[in-house]
């Protein structure tokens, strides 16, 4: 248990959570606290429940057991997804999900923070302040001369950074951000690691990955979490969550697939 | 092209037409070079491309389909077939101040629904308001339980066939399988007048030239980008921030009072309104205008409904046996081989010209020093 003197500090807690989808248990007894302006990076095996625990904080699904609160205690159980969102956590999906039939610029307006009713959209004016917010947008997520095109022109490493300047567009307090770098070319992967550490601090990131090498370049000297059947196996800085025997077991030491 | 010339192009067309519908073709009929059969015709396609484009903005621009709007077409129509009904007065079969039918039933009075609808500007305001109210409860009930895809078409088609076995019966005091007909007078005209039939051409026309550039600025509003993005990715809308049911119900209740002011414009051109206009196969048929005209469009679903009943026009005279035939063909036919309608064909033209000069410009470059 927290004291109130570090819960002051957290801004994501996830305390005894358990889903069970027909029997199978997805997430048991998970615990998961994330400070503000933290980056966390979550790895761990296929249907080690790393989505399903996105799913849960975002109102897709809904927890059987155990409590989800953001900030102080505000319960995301009770919530659904516009209203989670609203609250400020923003999720990029696992595969870039952005409005395939809509420019880059669209795209992005659709995601700016501001009135999200069905008669305030229907009057709305796109100001000039937004406008500059989505040049911005744009320079940052290097999409500045693709602006008029249909995103699902875009290759894809390009729908994935149009999805996280999507997310930015937000501006929210916490970004969860499925495999980012699922892809890419290394040189791409490495500019969305920058990016993300850029944001750290500002924002509360998690970021799920399989990408060792990105891993590490994104978690520096932050907290891994490993999930593993549900549940944490283990939580730790990068070469010590790697020298763990459990994890070894696992995940890292299975075929080649934490090794390159 | 770039957008601003895209829609001068279009400003233009749409002005050329409308002076076509409510100003020529009218002038046209009283002179007598469009015959009174004829424009009675269009009149009715008219309305049947307003239904058109209740389908298409569910479908097409929100990915909803639905087969369920023969209902709201047919409801606005008997909404004002109740008030044509009254207006007959004691000039029917028996001569009493009630509907024939209800005089057929054993009714000495008339029921109290019925009451107000003697007057035009109620039997109005219900054209709006029960098609709408209608919509609006069956969205929201859909919408917040989440159904759509498939489960949403085969619940507007339940829908629609729960209400023609509603008319159907003879106790729901709506004239039953007969429905409403043999309309004397609307607003004091005489609707088997020419002249009126006229009047009722030009307002169709008014009334389909309004929704459609009120739709084709509903589509560049922000709030139309979300019905897109709704139809291209829920889930990034709805992870967005934006409550997708609210924007669904939002559409569905417009593309309900849609269809069903066509159906009101349709019952006194026509001349009757039964239960056999909400049955599914209504509903479906409307669908393959849209597909064919090219769906996701404004100018498709007009395209279609025109082009789809002139053809059913001939063909049920010509080949009465064989129209449902040519109807099936042409949406497999559209389906298979022209995804975007009718509407597409000159872009294809255009790219195929395109490939073909490029082709020609490989095939001489080697002869080139």
């Amino acid at each position: 248990m927290t004291t109130d003197q570090e819960k002051t500090n957290l801004i994501l807690t996830v305390e005894g959570v358990t889903k069970t989808f027909d029997g199978f248990k997805a997430i048991t007894n998970l615990n998961f606290y994330l400070d503000r302006g933290e980056l966390r990076t979550v790895i761990g095996p296929n249907g080690a429940g790393k989505s399903t625990f996105f799913d849960l904080i975002t109102g897709r699904t809904k927890p059987d057991t155990g409590k989800i609160e953001f900030g102080w205690d505000t319960d995301l159980t009770a919530l659904n997804e516009y209203e989670i969102n609203r609250l400020g956590i923003g999720r990029k999906f696992q595969t870039p999900s952005v409005y395939s039939e809509h420019s880059v610029w669209e795209n992005l307006l659709l995601s700016l923070k501001g009135p999200r009713g069905v008669f305030s959209t229907l009057f709305h004016r796109t100001s000039t302040e937004q406008c500059d917010r989505i040049d911005e947008l744009l320079t940052l997520i290097r999409l500045d001369a693709k602006r008029d095109w249909l995103a699902g022109q875009l290759a894809h490493g390009e729908k994935q950074w149009l999805e996280i300047g999507m997310l930015l567009a937000q501006d929210p307090q916490v970004l969860l951000v499925d495999e980012p770098a699922a892809g890419m070319t290394d040189d791409e992967t490495h500019r969305t690691g920058e990016l993300l550490l850029s944001l750290a601090g500002k924002h509360s990131i998690v970021v799920v990955e399989h990408d060792m090498a990105f891993v590490k370049q994104i978690a520096r000297d932050g907290k891994v979490t490993v999930l593993h059947q549900g549940t944490v196996l283990c939580e730790g800085k990068f070469d010590d969550v790697q020298a763990d025997t459990r994890v070894r077991e696992v995940y890292l030491g299975r075929g080649q697939h934490g090794t390159r | 092209m770039s957008a601003p010339t895209t829609r001068r192009i279009e400003f233009i067309a749409v002005a050329v037409i409308a002076t076509l519908l409510i100003v020529v073709f009218p002038l046209l009929n009283s002179a007598g070079v469009i015959s009174n059969f004829t424009l009675n015709l269009w009149g009715k396609y008219l309305c049947y491309a307003l239904l058109a484009i209740s389908v298409d903005l569910l479908w097409g621009y929100t990915g909803l389909l639905s087969l369920g709007q023969a209902l709201f077409f047919s409801l606005g129509g008997y909404m004002l077939g109740m008030h044509l009904m009254r207006m007959i007065g004691d000039l029917g079969q028996y001569h009493k101040p009630i509907p024939d039918f209800l005089i057929f039933l054993g009714w000495t009075e008339l029921p109290t629904f019925w009451k107000p609808f003697s007057s035009f500007p109620f039997a109005a305001a219900m054209v709006i308001l029960l098609p709408g109210l209608v919509a609006l409860v069956f969205g929201f009930l859909a919408f917040r339980s989440r159904i759509k895809g498939v489960y949403f078409s085969i619940l507007t088609q339940a829908l629609t066939y729960g209400g023609s076995l509603m008319f159907f019966r003879n106790d729901m005091l709506m004239g039953g399988n007969n429905g409403f007909t043999d309309y004397k007078f609307l607003l004091g005209a005489d609707v088997r007048d020419a002249s009126t039939q006229r009047a009722l051409f030009i307002a169709t026309a008014v009334t389909l030239v309004l929704v459609y550039l009120g739709c084709s600025w509903l589509s560049r509003t922000k709030l139309g980008l979300i019905q897109r993005a709704i139809r291209d990715g829920e889930n990034r809308v709805l992870f967005s921030g934006y409550a997708a049911a609210g924007f669904k119900l939002f559409i569905f209740v417009l593309a309900a009072l849609i269809a069903s002011v066509g159906g009101a414009l349709y019952v006194p051109q026509v001349g009757i309104i039964n239960p056999s206009e909400m049955t599914p196969d209504k509903s479906l048929e409307a669908v393959v205008w849209v597909a064919v005209g090219g769906r996701g469009t404004l100018v498709g679903p007009v395209v279609g409904a025109i082009v789809v009943n002139a053809l059913k026009s001939w063909a049920t005279r010509a080949y009465p046996d064989l129209w449902l035939f040519f109807l099936g063909g042409m949406f497999v036919i559209v389906v298979l081989f022209l995804p975007g309608g009718i509407v597409s064909i000159p872009d294809r033209i255009k790219m195929w010209w395109a490939r073909r000069a490029d082709a020609n410009a490989a095939t001489s470059a080697p002869v080139a020093p």
